[in-house]
């Protein structure tokens, strides 16, 4: 009987660009993709960069496309995907490349800085909060949210539109600020913030998002649709509208977003970069600087000083893949 | 590419100044670094993953905390008592003390941080049993406890606006006169080498599980911070102990050893063997026979009245429940593929189980094609945490090194020979923020910069790129895989001396082979690098646990020596500690345990 074989076709490159390279292995029972991809790089590609920490669908590390879906590759058997053909593996197609699978997901970590932090009232008398079961359930479905970034990758608002980075969140921090908006002890406002500054307008509401959660969150349904509502709420709330009117009530000012230099760091010599300059986040802290002396591993890399490393979408992008959308 | 690459880079290599930086950015890092920024420090977490990634983030069960919310039992003494049992005596009496007082103030921290746990009925924060605590204790989310942990610390961490350098490998420490100055390592995206000045260092590194074949661990936990304590002379205690978690997935091999939380069994889960028997009733130790029940009616009567019956013996401490499980499976009377099964499905009604073990039903339906509800699961011993690590002060998490301190899995003393479940959270919230204290303090009583000694620096970088330089040289792949098959096979959950002598001189031709490793390909994101850049801790801890193994001649919590099966009293009243001194000699001795004060002593002696 001839061995069964499986042929992953992995989109391998860099800023720059890249191509797809096959590998061929033997299969074996019950296998993910990390798997394959695992034995690949214990063999002939021992480079091939991917990302990845608990291969159990808890840490939403190892997120990429497969045949063009966005998906976990630790979750994702090869028993279920076609037979006998090749799977083909590319980087999250909305965040810049790094290397090979291995994408730049600063935008997410500098969206996250942004959320006013939680806020809670005064504790009960005895020091400490109660909250009824059915009142945090609501923010624990949010809070099952590993942060894989996929939501945010298939998100047509900005994936093939990164001039609306600048100006939206994602659904990831939609279902973040929906979170908040339903803690029980919650006291921070953030609803002139989200609609304002975080773009919640965008969302057509397609909810692709919903459909690549792994943790199956109800994004749309349970995130998007009711902020949108609150936020509406907020704005067209008769009441208040009336208050305004009549005793000249202002809304309360908009926090300033952060412009300074962000704590998140990034390597200096990162190319691609692209995210990261739409958040202000290239900025190395001011307190980097180079040791004294002559320079001891040799002459300073041409592709390395951040200047050249901005690629564009459509040089550093794979070929176009298409997501299984309505 | 390959080698030419090798030589491009960064022109000069980056350096930072701060006051405190942490290594490490699971919960006790993350806590730590809270504390110290709190405190106005200038504080950074340097994290090899990304932010969130860490190995916390896969505890499931909870977090062990006397708060008394379900049984108003319970309290910090008994905690003490069932924590220092659990770890068969020779646990840092101090700090299992301190860990018990304040665990119930680090969860309702959490709380104030926007945390959601699961609820009482009237409305306070809800606890589930698990092995070895006597009433339940574990403060939960569902069984994505260690999600909620680690957001709500990253949530605060960010609102702080703490220094972040995420996908940075620590490849060692920078020592002044006065002690450790920094650390150097490199930027995983780029390769690019990058250097930290501190006035001191908090090593929360985590785990060494990598080192072994079938592991709960993922693949961060290369021992990193007991490696770099090591060479920067700290001392380490009982490296021997090492936890073998009873229930980690069997099949497919793809998923051998991924954890299965002990929260199946404390919600009424039971193991039984190829004959449908529930065999841990034939294992219950004289130790723990006063406090266990001994019939099935009585096991089943305890869920709902824990004060008028005994815990079922599936509920015994984890070291106790793996070596049964390995017996049964040497007995013949294992599952197909070699464990043994795990039935919650005839115990609980399906949307139970779905409710209250969501990651566990996901996790089998999606990876084994096994449906919990109404399967039962093949579950065997995975290798899941190390109880022997760094030796620190209790109060302040202070190492042997001057400078450093140590929080977390990568310090040791607070389990013992054995950790009870749910005590590894609490561990990282409590000895998180005091050693977020004991650096603050320490970094706050030094004035002036610190200078890193350059020398040093080099020596580092160059170590870490000589990889690229060999030609010919062995995959680091291939190595690895034989250090995991060394450890798994001759250091696994029953030791014996022929084999741990065995083990130590597989370890000798693995050190050789290691060093004339060579990678290939450009820097940037480079595993066959990065898997080549951890070897050395990891063949430094695996050194260290087959040493302590070999040395200490008993069997005590998560240490089982086939040539001396019971614990010897001697023994139990001694620390292995192991070190390198200034001149680079290397040392294993004895030395006896901190001394218990009287009035604890007595809480021990209460059998129920």
């Amino acid at each position: 009987m001839p061995e069964a074989t499986v042929t992953m076709r992995v989109w391998r490159g860099d800023p720059g660009g890249g191509q797809f390279v096959e590998y061929s292995l033997p299969a074996q029972e019950g296998e993910v993709v990390l798997d394959v991809v695992h034995r690949i790089q214990a063999g002939p590609a021992p480079d091939l960069a991917c990302r990845w920490n608990c291969k159990a669908g808890k840490c939403g590390s190892c997120s990429a496309e497969i045949n063009g879906v966005p998906r976990l590759m630790c979750m994702t058997r090869m028993d279920t995907l076609p037979e006998g053909e090749p799977v083909t593996l590319t980087p999250m197609r909305t965040f810049p490349i790094v290397r090979d699978l291995v994408t730049d997901v600063t935008f997410n970590y500098e969206r996250a800085r942004q959320v006013p932090p939680f806020q809670p009232g005064p504790p009960g008398p005895d020091g400490t909060y109660r909250m009824m079961q059915i009142d945090v359930e609501r923010g624990q479905e949010f809070r099952k949210c590993i942060e894989c970034f996929m939501c945010q990758d298939v998100c047509h608002v900005i994936r093939d539109h990164d001039e609306n980075k600048a100006n939206y969140a994602g659904p990831r921090f939609f279902i973040r600020y929906m979170e908040l908006e339903s803690h029980p002890l919650d006291t921070n406002d953030r609803r002139q913030l989200i609609q304002q500054r975080m773009g919640l307008g965008y969302c057509n509401i397609t909810k692709c998002c919903t459909e690549v959660c792994p943790e199956h969150i109800k994004i749309t349904d349970n995130g998007i649709i009711p902020l949108k509502e609150r936020v509406v709420d907020a704005r067209y709330d008769p009441v208040a509208w009336l208050g305004r009117k009549i005793l000249g009530r202002k809304v309360a000012p908009l926090p300033p977003l952060e412009d300074g230099p962000s704590p998140i760091h990034v390597p200096p010599g990162r190319g691609g970069g692209r995210a990261a300059a739409t958040v202000g986040a290239a900025a190395v802290a001011g307190g980097a600087k180079p040791l004294p002396g002559e320079s001891y591993w040799g002459p300073p890399d041409s592709d390395g000083d951040g200047t050249g490393g901005a690629a564009s979408a459509a040089g550093s992008a794979p070929e176009d893949r298409t997501i299984g959308e309505s | 590419m390959s080698a030419v690459e090798t030589s491009s880079g960064s022109p000069d290599i980056e350096v930072h100044d701060f006051d405190v930086i942490v290594i490490g950015a699971g919960g006790a890092g993350l806590r730590a670094a809270i504390e110290a920024k709190e405190r106005g420090l200038r504080t950074a977490i340097v994290c090899k993953s990304l932010l969130g990634k860490a190995h916390t983030v896969m505890a499931e069960g909870g977090a062990a905390a006397a708060m008394g919310n379900v049984w108003p039992e319970d309290n910090w003494q008994v905690h003490f008592r069932d924590t220092m049992r659990g770890g068969k005596m020779l646990n840092n009496w101090r700090m299992a003390q301190l860990h018990a007082q304040e665990a119930p103030d680090r969860i309702y921290e959490l709380e104030r941080w926007g945390a959601l746990f699961d609820r009482t009925k009237d409305g306070r924060i809800l606890q589930r049993d698990f092995g070895g605590h006597r009433y339940a204790r574990l403060a939960h989310v569902g069984d994505r406890t260690g999600l909620e942990l680690i957001r709500t610390l990253q949530q605060r961490a960010v609102a702080l606006d703490i220094d972040v350098f995420m996908e940075c490998k620590v490849l060692k420490l920078l020592r002044g006169d006065s002690g450790v100055t920094g650390a150097v390592g490199y930027w995983r995206p780029t390769g690019d080498f990058v250097a930290f000045s501190a006035k001191a260092v908090v090593l929360a590194t985590g785990s060494v599980g990598k080192a072994w074949m079938y592991t709960s661990n993922s693949w961060e936990s290369t021992g990193d911070g007991h490696a770099m304590a090591l060479w920067a002379g700290a001392d380490l205690i009982d490296m021997e102990a090492v936890q073998f978690h009873p229930t980690g997935m069997v099949w497919p091999l793809s998923v051998r050893g991924i954890l299965v939380t002990e929260g199946v069994r404390g919600d009424g889960g039971v193991l039984r063997n190829s004959e449908e028997k529930r065999f841990m009733f034939d294992y219950i130790p004289p130790m723990f026979a006063a406090e266990t029940a001994d019939t099935e009616e009585e096991a089943d009567r305890w869920y709902a009245d824990h004060v008028n019956n005994r815990r079922p013996p599936e509920l015994l401490p984890r070291d106790e429940v793996a070596r049964s499980i390995n017996s049964e499976v040497k007995g013949g009377r294992g599952s197909p593929h070699g464990g043994v099964f795990l039935d919650i499905a005839s115990r609980l009604p399906a949307d139970a189980i779905r409710r209250r073990l969501p990651s566990m039903y996901h996790q089998f339906m999606e990876l084994a094609g096994v449906d919990i509800t109404a399967e039962m699961m093949e579950v065997g011993p995975t290798l899941h945490y190390i109880m022997g690590g760094v030796r620190v002060d209790a109060d302040t998490e202070a190492t042997t090194a001057p400078g450093l301190f140590a929080a977390g899995e990568v310090a040791g003393g607070m389990h013992g020979a054995n950790r009870l479940g749910g005590n590894s959270l609490s561990d990282l919230l409590v000895f998180g923020r005091r050693a977020g204290m004991g650096a603050a303090d320490y970094a706050g009583g030094r004035s002036g910069g610190t200078s890193l000694d350059r020398a040093e620096v080099v020596r580092a970088v160059e170590e870490a790129l000589a990889p690229f330089g060999r030609e010919g040289g062995e995959s680091p792949y291939h190595i690895h895989h034989d250090l995991q098959e060394t450890m798994q096979n001759l250091v696994g959950i029953i030791r014996t001396e022929s084999e741990l002598v065995e083990a130590l001189e597989a370890l000798d031709k693995l050190d050789d082979r290691a060093a004339s490793v060579s990678v290939s390909g450009p820097r940037a994101y480079n595993p066959g690098w990065n898997l080549a850049t951890d070897l050395p801790s990891m063949l430094a801890v695996s050194r260290l646990v087959a040493t302590g193994a070999l040395n200490r001649k008993e069997s005590r919590g998560g240490h089982t020596r086939d040539d001396y099966p019971g614990p010897d009293p001697e023994l139990g009243k001694v620390n292995f500690v192991q070190r390198l001194g200034p001149d680079g000699s290397y040392s294993i001795d004895p030395e006896p345990l901190p001394q218990m004060p009287p009035e604890l002593a007595a809480l021990l002696e209460d059998s129920h």
